[in-house]
């Protein structure tokens, strides 16, 4: 081997040159020869591998490694980074990870453990649903809204699919250094308008300005507080099979979109964010079938995949849903595929799964289709029973895949 | 969607999938392999096995550009990030490939600044925008992504850009196509060739796979479709007793190749006499170096590069997935210690990696799943 020579491409034909062409172990190629040198070991993965010992074995069947694998999955969640990693904010493994081992460790709970988009309190003989959420998507301002009106928005909609009627928002800001007035005007006016055809009244507040470079412009954080005026709980562990899954509009327009407005892609498309309060449409939705709603969550960090992943997961069943039933735009539809991305794990601010009693499904699709908000809203599947915590499914090719949870998002801050 | 749908259609698929299992010799098992990672990551996410008979077992093979790259070369990678006024660029895909002490995630958690970009283009661009930085673009990829490489280099040096290099891993996949038919523990019937790569190499390039082996390879496009049709040009060509070269992607792929780009690479860079492959070890004129009239914008002559190596852990059968020897679940570390949040082989993080394909899309019982779809 250290006789080889550099080998002329043009002669040869790139790639074409396989005379002499061998293979060697690097257990015994290497030594003595320049950039072969020495190996180490890396310690993380043998550490990895000492802690799954037990289930390091050749296994036999595939269905004994499915188990496993099952196994190892339902195990205790823990943070194994030393740092925190953009993984960890992406709506995926490694945040729902930090959130079991970090925040539900040292906070918890019963009203906490369900870690539903919001807290259902009880006060005097009131039901209250509370919730908060911070935002630091980039740009700041985007085709069909901004940080302002999505910050409202998220929150309004985090109250409204725990069947709240949203009363009452706090505004938090961090602000950086050098920050345009202007803009930030442009961001409260925006807030104003979002909350006022929510309904909603923003009651109190906060304001902090950090140093420049030590924030990316501004950040905003809002809580919220709803009323639960309804005999009901929904509840992503509600699932039973023969459910029926449905959502309420075309799907991956918000997040496409900030991807887009980034300028860092040259592609166009004449998208806008789907940014909208879902509070009306709940209503409808609960209105047509106050006993036969299940779950609702609004489909934002993951995608729908993501909240598809938690109600099987959570109620011990499977979400089986058909690729062809799921509503996407063809521009969401065109960008995902040249960018590799699959509109399923996609954000939207403005759109929610539901999953309604099986006979119910046609009322809700009706009621849901009766709103503007819901005029694209599909039924995309069914819940069974087995195989319990998967989600599957069936491709328009005509095949069958597993749907999972992302571990990291492609698309960072998105919201 | 236009151009894509027609290559999607169930109907045509049901089609296909018939004339497939009536050319099975009865009795007899088959064997191909997809050499290409973009067509294992098609074939679990539209689940097209579901098409195939039993008979025929579909075998991944190492065409999955983050999968080979070994562990100690994302160390020197890493090590050149930390460099202070380094900015490192690198496609998304090789953001989580964990080397020996981490990965370029955990690296930039730590304070090194590593941009994602979506060509190397991008990455030139950062090196426009950011003129008291030097910015390196880790380039990986097989002879698809090594013209893109090169024009950018051409680029660099035209706008006399000083601040700019790339850190080269391009690697090509004859000798690795050459490795797995030499490999003693793998039989194979056939190859689904690599569409990709045959755009810019060709189809002649493949002739010794019929010619001294006596295997018969189709190179095919990416559509589920494409991939079923390359398995009926397979078995037809087992069933008249033929082994050939065959293009199923002709829409795209000149039997001659794309000139140009070879031109490109060719005149950017050379044949490496020797380049260490993840879990495949070193192979000889396997990979791509930038040229010496070019050495201003080649990272690995402007840094000191550690020339790190890492073994590879004993219980990771990387090497094995990729030369197709082992079904992804076969390997002893699958699913448990090795996943897609703590991967420990580069084939369980890239979307074409055919562990990850395997656990993000396959990781089911087709009986139970058969009667949940019904």
């Amino acid at each position: 081997m250290t006789d080889v020579k550099s080998t002329d491409i043009k002669r040869t034909g790139i790639a074409a040159d396989i005379e002499g062409t061998d293979t060697q172990d690097t257990g015994t190629a290497g030594t003595g020869t320049a950039g072969m040198g020495t190996e180490r070991t890396a310690g993380w993965a043998e550490a990895a591998i000492r802690e799954h010992a037990a289930d390091t074995r050749a296994p036999s069947r595939e269905e004994q490694v499915l188990e496993r694998i099952d196994r190892a999955r339902r195990r205790k969640a823990r943070v194994k980074e030393e740092h925190i990693t953009m993984a960890h904010g992406s709506g995926g493994k490694a945040t729902q990870t930090l959130v079991e081992a970090v925040f539900l460790e040292a906070f918890r709970n019963p009203l906490l453990e369900p870690l539903e988009d919001g807290a259902v309190l009880g006060v005097g003989s009131a039901r209250l649903a509370f919730t908060t959420d911070s935002y630091v998507v980039s740009p700041l301002f985007f085709p069909g809204g901004d940080i302002g009106d999505l910050a409202v928005n998220g929150t309004v909609n985090d109250l409204s699919v725990c069947g709240a009627r949203p009363l009452y928002l706090s505004a938090g800001f961090v602000l950086e250094e050098g920050f345009p007035v202007a803009d930030l005007r442009r961001i409260t006016t925006s807030m104003a308008e979002a909350a006022a055809a929510a309904d909603v009244q923003i009651v109190t507040g906060d304001t902090k300005v950090v140093q420049r470079g030590k924030a990316d412009g501004c950040y905003v954080n809002t809580s919220g507080v709803g009323l639960l005026d309804r005999p009901i709980s929904l509840s992503v562990a509600g699932a039973r099979p023969g459910d029926a899954v449905i959502v309420s509009g075309p799907i991956g327009e918000h997040g496409v979109t900030i991807m887009l407005a980034r300028g860092e892609l040259d592609i166009e498309a004449d998208l806008t964010s789907d940014t909208a309060p879902l509070s009306g449409l709940t209503t409808a939705l609960l209105d047509a079938c106050p006993d036969g709603v299940r779950c609702l969550r609004d489909a934002t960090r993951g995608g729908v995949a993501t909240i598809l992943n938690e109600v099987a997961r959570a109620s011990d069943v499977a979400v089986v849903i058909e690729e062809d039933a799921i509503p996407v735009r063809p521009g969401v539809r065109g960008a995902c595929e040249l960018l590799g991305i699959d509109p399923l794990y996609v954000a939207c601010e403005g759109r929610m799964i539901a999953v309604v009693d099986g006979p119910a499904a046609d009322a809700a699709l009706a009621a849901l289709r009766a709103d503007p908000l819901g005029e694209g809203a599909a039924l995309i599947g069914h819940v069974k029973d087995d195989p319990p915590g998967l989600v599957l499914l069936k491709t328009s090719f005509g095949g069958t895949r597993i749907v999972d949870v992302l571990v990291g998002d492609p698309l960072p801050r998105i919201c | 969607m236009r151009f894509v749908d027609e290559y999607r259609d169930a109907e045509k698929a049901r089609a296909l999938s018939a004339k497939i299992a009536s050319l099975c010799e009865p009795g007899r098992a088959y064997k191909f392999m997809e050499v290409c990672g973009g067509h294992t990551h098609t074939i679990y996410k539209h689940g097209l096995e579901d098409y195939l008979p039993e008979t025929i077992t579909l075998v991944h093979g190492p065409g999955c550009p983050v999968c080979v790259i070994p562990m100690g070369r994302v160390d020197d990678a890493i090590h050149i990030a930390e460099r202070p006024g380094v900015v490192m660029t690198s496609f998304g895909d090789m953001m989580r490939v964990p080397g020996g002490r981490g990965s370029f995630f955990d690296s930039m958690a730590q304070g090194a600044e590593i941009r994602m970009v979506y060509s190397p283009l991008d990455a030139l661009k950062v090196a426009r925008q950011n003129p008291d930085k030097h910015v390196v673009f880790m380039a990986i990829g097989f002879e698809t992504t090594a013209p893109s490489t090169a024009m950018t280099v051409l680029r660099a040096a035209a706008e006399e850009i000083g601040n700019f290099s790339i850190f080269c891993n391009h690697v090509t996949i004859i000798p690795a196509i050459k490795a797995i038919l030499d490999s003693p523990d793998l039989r194979l019937d056939g190859f689904i060739g690599p569409g990709h790569v045959s755009t810019i190499i060709g189809c002649r390039p493949y002739e010794f796979i019929a010619r001294d082996y006596g295997k018969p390879l189709v190179v095919a496009g990416f559509e589920p479709l494409d991939i079923l049709q390359s398995i009926y040009m397979l078995l037809v060509q087992l069933a008249e007793g033929r082994s050939q070269i065959e293009n199923q992607y002709a829409r795209v792929v000149p039997w001659a190749g794309n000139l140009k780009a070879l031109k490109a690479i060719n005149e950017v860079m050379e044949l490496r006499p020797y380049f260490e492959w993840r879990g495949l070890g070193f192979i000889s004129h396997s990979a791509l170096k930038v040229r010496e009239r070019y050495a201003a914008f080649d990272a690995e002559r402007i840094f000191e590069i550690p020339g790190s190596r890492v073994a590879d852990p004993k219980a990771c059968q990387c090497g094995e997935v990729l030369k197709g020897v082992l079904k992804p679940w076969e390997c002893k570390v699958f699913g448990t210690a090795c996943t897609p949040e703590t991967p420990i082989g580069t084939c369980m993080v890239s979307s074409e990696g055919a562990c990850a394909a395997y656990y993000n899309f396959g990781r089911f019982s087709r009986e139970r799943v058969r009667e949940a779809t019904r």
